[in-house]
């Protein structure tokens, strides 16, 4: 790859984004259908390069039929998606490339190492063994589970996994990262470092990221925001900017007040512990 | 946030080296071998079926289906050393279709997403799955072969090189089918009614058990049956390359076939298929 992302144990400043710069993700008039069942609907958004851009939303919302088609597991029916402009039904290949992806379910391979694990990853994205191997002992140390390297991967905790997880979907070096719900069934403490891991990457190495979640503790007042709801944006932009155009006080309230508005009978998750929520 | 569809794309270097895509393919196979080695009883299982049928059904069989002189035989053999090919073939076939269901095992558990992500072409990466099944598969049968040459299946020194390309084809081909079947398969459960419709018949049908000229005398309809089907080659090709002959005849079915199949697989191979999961309150 000629445009890797800045190096893993970069210090430098994230590069500022303008107005002019290519998306790290476009979404453009996405629709798709199960059937007769609508999943999404006219979705549109985009995500800055170097910027951390939460996807909200209830369980149903839409949320990883998005994923899959933004990762080229389902074909996009109508509509565009871009990644740094590369068009992901037209150049897969390019656009693939450039992304990482944490699933919402847990992929790894329980009964092969942690090293086996991103050997592996590195096997698929076509880099050789050496250099595979030195990437996977930066990875492993930068999360600190460079002394189980050789564990298999079913003795780890469910925040370990999921450091791992990430470690992967950053071995090939990608300059946007999605998360699809990556905090799900983890403790608080496992959710803050989760979490404060990724927005690291952001500022550090100027990675953009989609973060998709249904807990509103994740947000922060700096992220972009979009409000996916029954497959349909509901709102986009920073989140400063939604809470106002909302006319309310907070990312609840303001969840609260474009969910009803959109259904009256949608279920109010302000009444949702997130903590206790469960994933569907 | 600005929305914006058409911007020019950051410039990335288009394409795959021949480099990566061996080392994609070496890394497909090598976790493939991994399971394999984590999974002893599937390892175990997968040789025991073959000798059961070796050293208990050829054994009593054996008085009962006497087998004349056949090519590639140049002389009478034991009933053991004429099951023997079809018995290869036979791991091939379990092996192939447990591969699949492996890959509608994987695919509802998500670590198909890891394969499918990839950027390199996903007709390649199914290509790549599919071989990492069948080098499985062909340990297995030297595994089995190492077995019956103490049981008196001792075909030429070099026919265990000779059935290498033989095995490779015929496991890629099984591979291929099964792979085509799971690819309209939504989900695990469905799958073990397809088997015995699939791999019973298919065994059964074919000159694994019993010549064709042995069946022809019983039913010729059925013998027909037997020509017609694609894992008779399969058997055939081995046989001949493991006395080092090759079967021109098997040879074009079995590569005929592998091609079909492995189009019509990579063709109609759709992740959505359990990945979605249905009914009210499911996560779209």
């Amino acid at each position: 790859m000629t445009l890797n992302a800045p190096a893993l144990d970069s210090t430098t400043s994230a590069p500022q984004p303008t107005s002019n710069q290519v998306p790290a993700l476009s979404v453009a008039g996405v629709n798709h259908s199960y059937g007769a069942r609508k999943a999404l609907n006219d979705v549109s958004f985009a995500v800055r390069p170097a910027s951390f851009t939460a996807l909200l939303g209830l369980n149903g919302a839409g949320k990883s039929t998005l994923f899959s088609l933004i990762t080229r597991l389902f074909a996009v029916q109508t509509g565009h998606i871009g990644i740094f402009g590369h068009d992901i039904g037209r150049t897969p290949g390019e656009a693939l490339r450039l992304l990482g992806v944490v699933f919402q379910p847990r992929t790894l391979d329980l009964d092969l190492s942690l090293t086996q694990n991103l050997l592996y990853h590195a096997a698929l994205h076509g880099i050789a063994r050496r250099e595979a191997r030195a990437r996977s002992a930066e990875l492993l140390a930068r999360i600190g589970l460079a002394d189980r390297a050789g564990n298999k991967v079913r003795d780890l905790s469910g925040g370990q996994m999921r450091r791992l997880e990430i470690a992967r979907a950053l071995l090939h070096r990608p300059r946007l990262l999605l998360l699809d719900e990556a905090t799900v069934g983890l403790d608080v403490k496992a959710r803050a470092d989760i979490v404060g891991h990724v927005r690291q990457l952001v500022t550090e190495q100027g990675i953009g990221v989609l973060w998709a979640t249904h807990l509103f503790d994740e947000i922060a007042a700096t992220d972009d925001l979009v409000v996916l709801h029954q497959g349909r944006v509901l709102a986009r932009g920073p989140v400063p900017q939604v809470i106002a155009e909302a006319g309310a006080a907070d990312v609840n309230a303001a969840f609260a007040r474009l969910t009803t508005q959109a259904s009256p009978s949608s279920v109010n998750p302000v009444s949702v512990n997130p903590a206790r929520s469960a994933d569907a | 946030m600005t929305l914006t569809t058409i911007h020019p794309a950051t410039p990335t270097r288009s394409g795959f080296s021949a480099g990566e895509y061996i080392t994609c393919l070496t890394g497909i196979v090598w976790r493939e071998g991994l399971r394999f080695l984590h999974q002893r009883e599937r390892f175990v299982s997968a040789l025991v079926r073959p000798l059961v049928w070796l050293f208990i059904f050829a054994a009593g069989f054996r008085q009962v289906l006497g087998i004349s002189i056949i090519p590639p035989y140049e002389t009478y053999i034991l009933y053991e050393v004429y099951i023997a090919p079809g018995l290869m073939a036979m791991i091939q076939l379990f092996n192939g279709m447990q591969s699949s269901l492996s890959m509608v095992y994987d695919r509802e558990m998500g670590n198909m997403r890891t394969l499918l992500v990839s950027p390199l072409p996903r007709g390649y990466l199914l290509f790549c799955k599919l071989l990492a099944g069948t080098a499985v598969s062909v340990l297995q049968v030297y595994a089995f072969l190492a077995i019956a040459w103490f049981w008196d299946i001792t075909p030429p020194p070099m026919g265990y090189l000779t059935v290498l390309p033989a095995l490779i084809l015929s496991g890629l081909m099984l591979g291929a089918l099964g792979m085509l079947i799971s690819s309209g398969i939504k989900q695990l459960e469905n799958f073990a009614g397809v088997m015995n419709f699939v791999i019973f018949p298919m065994f059964f049908a074919s000159s694994a058990l019993y010549p064709l000229w042995r069946v022809e005398e019983g039913s010729p309809w059925l013998a027909y049956l037997c020509e017609a089907n694609p894992f008779t080659h399969a058997v055939e090709l081995i046989r001949f390359a493991l006395y080092g002959k090759l079967n021109w005849v098997s040879l074009a079915v079995v590569g005929g076939c592998t091609a079909v199949f492995m189009i019509g697989a990579i063709l109609a191979y759709d992740p959505s298929r359990g990945f979605v999961r249905r009914g009210p309150g499911g996560e779209a």
